[in-house]
C-alpha cells in the first residue's frame, strides 16, 4: 500500500524524521510507537502532505505512486485519510454539511458527479450507526464544543464515510475514556479490510489492546528502531522508553 | 504541493470583477456639474409637480451648506460634485410594456449579470424593477400584483401615478437635511423604485430590484420608498453591479421603508458594486441611507451582503416608533484588497416593549479594512426594551483591519441590553483540515466563511442565499492567512 524509504524531514529548519524506513501491506495494520517528541505525528503529517514540513530526502510511494509532488488534497483524493490528534472546529460548518463536501470533492476528482441526496443519507445513516452516533449529532457545528471522545468519534465517521486506502490514526485514543475507546477501537476494527490499510500512532499500549496490530514500530530520534509483533508493545509497556533509549 | 500563503494571495490578486462589463446603450447624459439649475432640469426631464421641484430644491439648499461627513473610519479622495453628471438614462425612454420591447443590448446585459426576465424567473415567483443608470428600464409582474392591490413601479411613475402616497411618506422617515448624501440624494435621485403594499395583503411574491451603474463619469441616486400598510407583509430584495472603471463611480441612495400597525417589511440587499482594482484603483463609493419606521406591533428586518465598492458607508436602521415594533439588522460585509467598509446599523427604541436585534459578521482579507458602526439607543419612554448585539470579525492574512464601534445610549432603567463581540482568524489549520479530506483550499475557504455567515444567510431569501455564498465564495476566492 504504502512504501517509505529513507524519509528524511524538517520543519523550520529543525530536522525530524531521519531516515525512515516503512513498508505496509494492504490488509494489515502496523502500530507506531515511541516517546514524546521521537516524530510519531511529524511522520503522519508528511504522509499528509502538510506544507509546514519539508520532505529533504527519502521517497514515498503510495500503490507506487510518488507522493512527494501532491497536495493535501490530492494525496486525499488518493485515498490517504488522517485522523488528527487535534481536529479543528469549523464554526457553522455541520458534520453532516462538512463531510457531504469531502465526499463530493473526492468524487469530483475522480470524475464522478456529486452524490445523489437519498444515498448519501443512507450511507451516513449506515455509518454513524456503526460508531453508535445519535442524528442530532450529526447537525452540530463540526468539532465546535465537541467532548474529545466525540471529536474523536467524529474522525473514525469521517474514515468510515470516506472509505480510504491507507488511514494514519494519530493519537486517536488520547483523550478517551474507555468506552469512548471501545466504540471507537470497535468502529475501526469493523473498517478493517483485506483491501486497506491503517497505520495506528500511540503512546501506549492500551488502544492496542482493541485495536490489535500485525506489526509494530518503535520511533526514535526520527527512526525506527526496533520492529516486530504486537508482543513489542507488550515488552514496551513493561520494560518503559528507557529501554528503548538503551537499546540505541 | 500544498499551497503556501504566498500562492493563494497570488491567486486572490489575481481575481478579476465578474461583473466588469460596460454595455454600449444609447444615452442621454446631462452636462456634468451640480446647481438649482440642473435639479430644475432633473425634475422637468422627469415631468414632475410643482412640489416635487421645490421639494428637491429645498434638498440642495440644505445640501449646499452641509459638509461631507469624515466621521467614519474610511479614507478616500473626496469625490468632486461638480465634476459629476447627475443625469444619465438609456435613451429609449418610455416604460416597455413587455420584455420583448426591451434593447437587445440591455437584455444582453442582464444575462451577463444572471438576472433573467423570463419565464424561469416568472416560476420562481420573483417580480423585477431594473434601474440601469438612473432609470427604471423594466418592471415584471406589474400585473398580477396589481389584481391585490400592490403597487410596485418605478419611483417616477409613483409621482405621476400615486403623488398622495409620494407626498405623504417621501422624506418621512430620512428628511431631506439628514445628511450630506441625503440630501444631495433627494435634490437629483432621477429613479428608483416604489412599493405599496394595501391593508392585510401579504404579498404573494418576492418584489426584487436590480441597479446597475453602466455610464462612466455618472452619479447614481436611486431612492427607495417602501410603504407596508396595516397587517401586511412584504419581502424585498435589491441587488447591485457596475462597470470596472479606474476612476470612483458614486452612488449615494435612499431608501425608506414604512411599517404600519401590524405589517412588516423583511429588506434583503447584496451588493456587488465594482469594489476597485487589486491595487485600489477605481471601484463605487457607496454612502447610502437606509432607514424604516416601525408603527405598532410591526417588524423590519434588514439583511445586507455586502461585498462589492471601494468605500462603504451604510447604516441600514430602525426607528422602533410604535410599541411592540421589532427592528432586525442581519449583516455580512466582505472587504477584499484596498476596500473599506464602515457599516452597522441605528435601532432607536421609542416605543415600549420594543425589540431589536443586530447580527454582524465582517470578514476581512487583502489590505481591507472593514468596521462594525452601531448605535443602540433606548429612549426615556421606551420601558422594557431590549436589544441584542453580536458582532464577529473573520479576518484573513495579516494585513487587514477588523474594527467594532458599538454606541450604547440607554434612558431607561427597564431596558435589557445585550452584547457579544468576537474576532477570529481563519487559520492554515483549519484549511489543512479541510485539504486532507479532499477538500481544495479555495473551496475550504469558501466552507469556513459560509460557515461564519452562516446565522446571516439563512435570513436570506432562497433563491438570494445562494447567489449570496457564490458570491462570498468569488470575492474571496483563494485568500487565506
Amino acid at each position: 500500500m504504502i512504501t517509505i524509504e529513507n524519509l528524511h524531514a524538517q520543519v523550520e529548519g529543525k530536522k525530524i524524521l531521519n531516515g525512515i524506513d516503512l513498508d505496509v501491506k494492504s490488509g494489515e495494520v502496523h502500530a507506531i510507537m515511541g516517546p514524546n517528541g521521537s516524530g510519531k505525528s511529524t511522520l503522519s503529517s508528511v504522509i499528509a502532505g502538510h506544507h509546514d514540513y519539508e520532505v529533504t530526502e527519502g521517497t514515498m510511494l503510495l500503490e507506487g505512486e510518488d507522493l512527494s509532488e501532491m497536495s493535501a488534497e490530492e494525496r486525499a483524493h488518493k485515498g490517504i485519510f488522517l485522523s488528527f490528534q487535534y481536529p479543528v472546529e469549523i464554526p457553522g460548518v455541520s458534520v453532516t454539511n462538512f463531510i457531504k463536501t469531502a465526499i463530493n470533492a473526492n468524487r469530483k476528482a475522480h470524475g464522478l458527479e456529486n452524490m445523489p441526496a437519498n444515498e448519501m443519507l443512507k450511507k451516513i445513516r449506515e455509518k454513524s450507526a456503526l460508531l453508535e452516533i445519535d442524528s442530532r449529532f450529526l447537525s452540530r457545528s463540526l468539532n465546535e464544543g465537541f467532548s474529545g471522545g466525540e471529536k474523536k468519534r467524529n474522525e473514525i465517521f469521517q474514515m468510515a464515510m470516506l472509505e480510504p486506502k491507507l488511514s494514519i490514526l494519530d493519537e486517536t485514543d488520547s483523550g478517551l475514556d474507555i468506552d469512548a475507546l471501545k466504540i471507537v477501537a470497535n468502529g475501526v476494527n469493523k473498517l478493517r479490510s483485506k483491501d486497506n490499510a491503517i497505520i495506528v500512532i500511540t503512546h501506549y499500549q492500551r488502544l492496542l489492546e482493541y485495536i490489535v496490530p500485525d506489526f509494530v514500530h518503535v520511533l526514535f530520534d526520527g527512526k525506527i528502531v526496533k520492529s516486530g509483533t504486537k508482543d513489542l508493545a507488550l515488552e514496551l509497556e513493561a520494560k518503559g522508553y528507557d529501554w528503548i533509549k538503551e537499546l540505541v | 504541493m500544498a499551497y503556501t500563503e504566498e500562492e493563494l494571495k497570488k491567486e486572490l490578486e489575481t481575481k478579476e470583477y465578474e461583473y466588469g462589463f460596460y454595455t454600449d446603450i444609447d444615452s442621454e447624459t446631462f452636462p456634468i456639474g451640480l446647481s438649482e439649475e440642473i435639479v430644475e432640469r432633473i425634475s422637468a426631464k422627469k415631468n414632475e409637480p410643482e412640489w416635487m421641484t421645490q421639494w428637491r430644491l429645498e434638498a440642495f439648499r440644505a445640501w449646499k451648506k452641509m459638509d461631507e461627513p469624515d466621521w467614519a473610519n474610511v479614507h478616500y479622495k473626496k469625490p468632486d460634485f461638480q465634476a459629476i453628471s447627475y443625469y444619465s438614462a438609456p435613451l429609449k425612454k418610455d416604460k416597455y410594456e413587455s420584455i420583448d420591447e426591451v434593447d437587445p443590448e440591455l437584455l444582453a446585459t442582464f444575462e451577463k449579470l444572471g438576472i433573467s426576465l423570463d419565464e424561469q424567473k416568472k416560476l420562481a415567483g420573483v417580480a423585477v424593477d431594473i434601474v440601469v443608470d438612473s432609470v427604471s428600464v423594466a418592471t415584471t409582474f406589474k400585473k398580477t400584483l396589481g389584481e391585490k392591490g400592490i403597487i410596485f413601479c418605478s419611483i417616477s411613475e409613483a409621482i405621476q401615478d400615486h403623488p398622495e402616497l409620494v407626498k405623504k411618506y417621501i422624506g418621512s422617515v430620512v428628511p431631506v437635511k439628514d445628511n450630506f448624501y441625503a440630501a444631495l440624494n433627494s435634490a437629483v435621485f432621477s429613479d428608483g423604485s416604489f412599493c405599496y403594499i394595501p391593508k392585510g395583503v401579504r404579498c404573494p411574491m418576492e418584489l426584487s430590484t436590480y441597479f446597475r451603474i453602466n455610464q462612466a463619469g455618472t452619479g447614481q441616486f436611486e431612492r427607495t420608498l417602501v410603504i407596508a400598510d396595516e397587517s401586511s407583509y412584504v419581502s424585498y430584495l435589491e441587488g447591485c453591479t457596475a462597470p470596472s472603471r479606474d476612476e470612483n463611480q458614486l452612488h449615494a441612495a435612499v431608501v425608506e421603508l414604512v411599517a404600519l400597525d401590524h405589517s412588516e417589511i423583511k429588506y434583503s440587499t447584496v451588493q456587488n458594486w465594482y469594489p476597485g482594482g487589486k491595487d485600489g484603483v477605481g471601484g463605487v463609493y457607496n454612502f447610502v441611507t437606509k432607514r424604516g419606521i416601525c408603527h405598532t406591533h410591526s417588524k423590519i428586518s434588514w439583511t445586507q451582503v455586502e461585498t462589492g465598492s471601494a468605500v462603504t458607508w451604510k447604516y441600514p436602521s430602525c426607528i422602533l416608533k410604535g410599541d411592540y415594533s421589532i427592528g432586525e439588522f442581519y449583516s455580512i460585509a466582505l472587504t477584499n484588497n484596498y476596500q473599506q467598509a464602515d457599516t452597522g446599523t441605528k435601532m432607536v427604541h421609542l416605543g415600549k416593549n420594543t425589540k431589536s436585534t443586530i447580527i454582524s459578521k465582517g470578514i476581512s482579507a487583502g489590505k481591507s479594512q472593514n468596521s462594525y458602526r452601531g448605535l443602540v439607543q433606548v429612549h426615556p419612554r421606551a420601558t422594557n426594551a431590549r436589544n441584542f448585539s453580536q458582532c464577529d470579525s473573520l479576518l484573513m492574512g495579516n494585513d487587514c483591519g477588523a474594527h467594532t464601534f458599538p454606541y450604547i445610549e440607554v434612558r431607561n432603567n427597564s431596558a435589557q441590553i445585550e452584547h457579544e463581540a468576537t474576532t477570529s482568524k481563519i487559520g492554515e489549520d483549519q484549511v489543512f483540515y479541510c485539504n486532507q479530506r479532499g477538500i481544495d483550499p479555495e473551496k475550504a475557504i469558501a466552507l469556513i466563511v459560509n460557515g461564519f455567515s452562516k446565522e446571516v444567510l439563512n435570513k436570506l431569501p432562497m433563491e438570494f442565499a445562494v447567489e449570496a455564498q457564490k458570491l462570498l465564495e468569488i470575492s474571496l476566492e483563494g485568500s487565506v492567512g
